[in-house]
């Protein structure tokens, strides 16, 4: 049972700060690393993997530091976002050269399980140059497995990979995390999340927005109010129907149409059509404004 | 100590990227001018000290050392795959020390052996070629150490390479008596005119100078490599 701490930890490069004054604790199971591009998380990623030192606070795995400590690779795996692998070798050449380098007892038997579990048994005699992408994602995480960490760090590991494969590296995943292992990955995909993990680190802008259940944050998530673009063959008329409507919040007529804030964006979306049918009145045009990650995020940390 | 595992890779990764052509070139050339010099003056005894130790120190053995040198870990660095070596046990002196083995190898086998098959082909240059060979042994393993250490401080490493070969060793070493301390082709020289002494090579440094020197960089060299490496930092997308 390993977990891995991190305590007021910093990172900046010159002026920019990438991770600002992040506390969490990750233990056994599966823990999902959410937020939008450039949101640092590959930066806490690559410094709980020892690739990066902090620039403030500490960082540990059960109590060691992880930073120029190469003596933690025994007990960690990193699954590497970059694409960049020996393309040269066959797959089952770069795993068994990664069991070797791990020192192991048998590292052809090593590699043959960690190439099993990752369904890259059929493929294991080609060079990697001549995998897909999805194909390279498995192999690296075939290589991250070979000596069973207890600690599996994946940056954004479904990239490239077809729903099938997708589905089954989660239920790789979710498995490894059962058996005990700490597994922390990361996404920009609320719906890998959803899938995969019942505990969440949400970050933004280089800080922990949220952090904990997933369900009690998915609800935040989903309550929070919806900012929708309207236009019809009779704007004013709408609006003066939506303001009636418990679901609505606020409506602004504009030169362009309309922008309704919802409070419920289930019954909104379920009743918006019927309305105007009701009304008599064509809808052209509904848009939801405001579905980016960033926004979502956002409204977690105002709230 | 050498880890077989990081030296097979790193020997299949160099010889088999399309710039493992580059360093055979030199080699080759030289070969195929002390041909055409051998048939065109057969008995000349003047042109082998200056082929083999003007062309050859300051061409051949540089420019091979600096392609290898630069290749066996920056390539990695440069295109990310050397994070897969690094998230291992393995000690990163180790790396190193493989990586510097290879180099030292590869490069003794493109321009130390060229230079030595080049020399027994010059007619009388039978002493010469041996002691041009050691020199460029020596050469091989500061060079390497040297590039080795700016392929792990920046990714401009053949450029700085290049710099260092042209500007400071090519121009201000034969201008300045006193830059000639920190030449490495200078080093060669001085071992291969100790064994073989001839003024046509051109040596400015005595055997004990050059053989001091070339161990103190190739030593800091790798000290200085091994500290980079034990620092290396993956950068994250927020930069």
């Amino acid at each position: 049972m390993t977990t891995i701490e991190l305590r007021n930890v910093s990172r900046w490069y010159g002026n920019v700060v990438a991770v600002n004054d992040i506390t969490m604790d990750i233990g056994p199971g599966v823990t999902g690393l959410l937020g939008p591009n450039g949101a640092g998380k590959s930066t806490i990623l690559h410094m709980i993997a020892g690739f990066l030192a902090p620039s403030r606070g500490t960082l540990t795995l059960d109590g060691a530091a992880t930073w120029r400590n190469p003596e933690v690779y025994r007990r960690l795996g990193l699954v590497p976002e970059r694409d960049s692998v020996y393309a040269f070798l066959t797959g089952e050449q770069f795993v068994t050269a990664t069991a070797k380098l791990h020192k192991l007892a048998d590292p052809d038997e090593a590699a043959r399980r960690a190439i099993g579990i990752t369904e890259m048994a059929q493929a294991k005699d080609r060079k990697i140059s001549t995998y897909s992408k999805g194909m390279r994602q498995r192999i690296k995480v075939a290589a991250a497995l070979v000596h069973e960490p207890e600690v599996l760090l994946l940056d954004e590991p479904f990239n490239g990979m077809d729903p099938r494969q997708r589905l089954h590296m989660m239920e790789l995943l979710s498995r490894l995390g059962d058996e005990g292992r700490t597994i922390l990955f990361s996404s920009h995909i609320l719906e890998e999340v959803e899938r995969l993990s019942g505990t969440i680190q949400v970050m933004v802008a280089g800080r922990l927005a949220a952090s904990g259940d997933f369900r009690a944050i998915r609800r935040l998530m989903t309550s929070r109010p919806h900012v929708f673009h309207v236009r019809t063959s009779d704007d004013r008329r709408l609006a003066a129907a939506l303001v009636g409507r418990p679901y609505t919040h606020a409506v602004e007529l504009t030169s362009k149409g309309l922008q309704v804030r919802t409070s419920d964006f289930g019954a909104f979306c379920e009743q918006i059509a019927v309305l105007a049918r009701d009304e008599n009145i064509r809808l052209t045009e509904l848009l939801p404004t405001d579905e980016s990650l960033e926004s979502v995020f956002g409204y977690l940390i105002t709230n | 100590m050498l880890n077989p595992t990081v030296a097979g890779i790193t020997l299949r990764a160099t010889l088999g990227r399309r710039r493992a052509i580059l360093f055979a070139i030199p080699a080759v050339i030289l070969i195929a001018l002390t041909l055409i010099l051998r048939a065109s003056h057969p008995d000349s005894v003047s042109w082998p000290d200056n082929v083999l130790g003007d062309f050859g120190f300051s061409v051949l053995l540089p420019l091979t050392a600096l392609i290898i040198g630069t290749g066996v870990l920056g390539a990695e660095i440069d295109d990310g795959s050397v994070v897969h070596l690094l998230a291992t046990p393995v000690r990163r002196a180790d790396v190193i020390a493989t990586k510097f083995a290879v180099a030292v190898g590869l490069t003794a086998l493109f321009a130390a052996v060229p230079e030595l098959i080049a020399g027994l082909l010059a007619p009388h240059s039978g002493k010469l070629a041996f002691a041009l060979f050691v020199g460029a042994l020596v050469g091989s393993v500061v060079y390497c150490a040297v590039f080795l250490l700016a392929s792990v401080l920046t990714t401009r490493a053949i450029a700085f390479g290049l710099l260092y070969v042209a500007i400071w060793e090519g121009l201000l070493s034969n201008l300045v008596g006193g830059v000639r301390i920190l030449s490495i082709a200078h080093y060669s020289l001085g071992v291969a005119n100790a064994i073989y002494p001839d003024k046509n090579l051109q040596a400015g440094l005595t055997l004990t100078t050059s053989v001091v020197l070339a161990v103190i960089i190739t030593a800091g060299g790798l000290y200085l490599a091994t500290r980079r490496l034990q620092t290396f930092a993956l950068t994250g997308d927020a930069i």
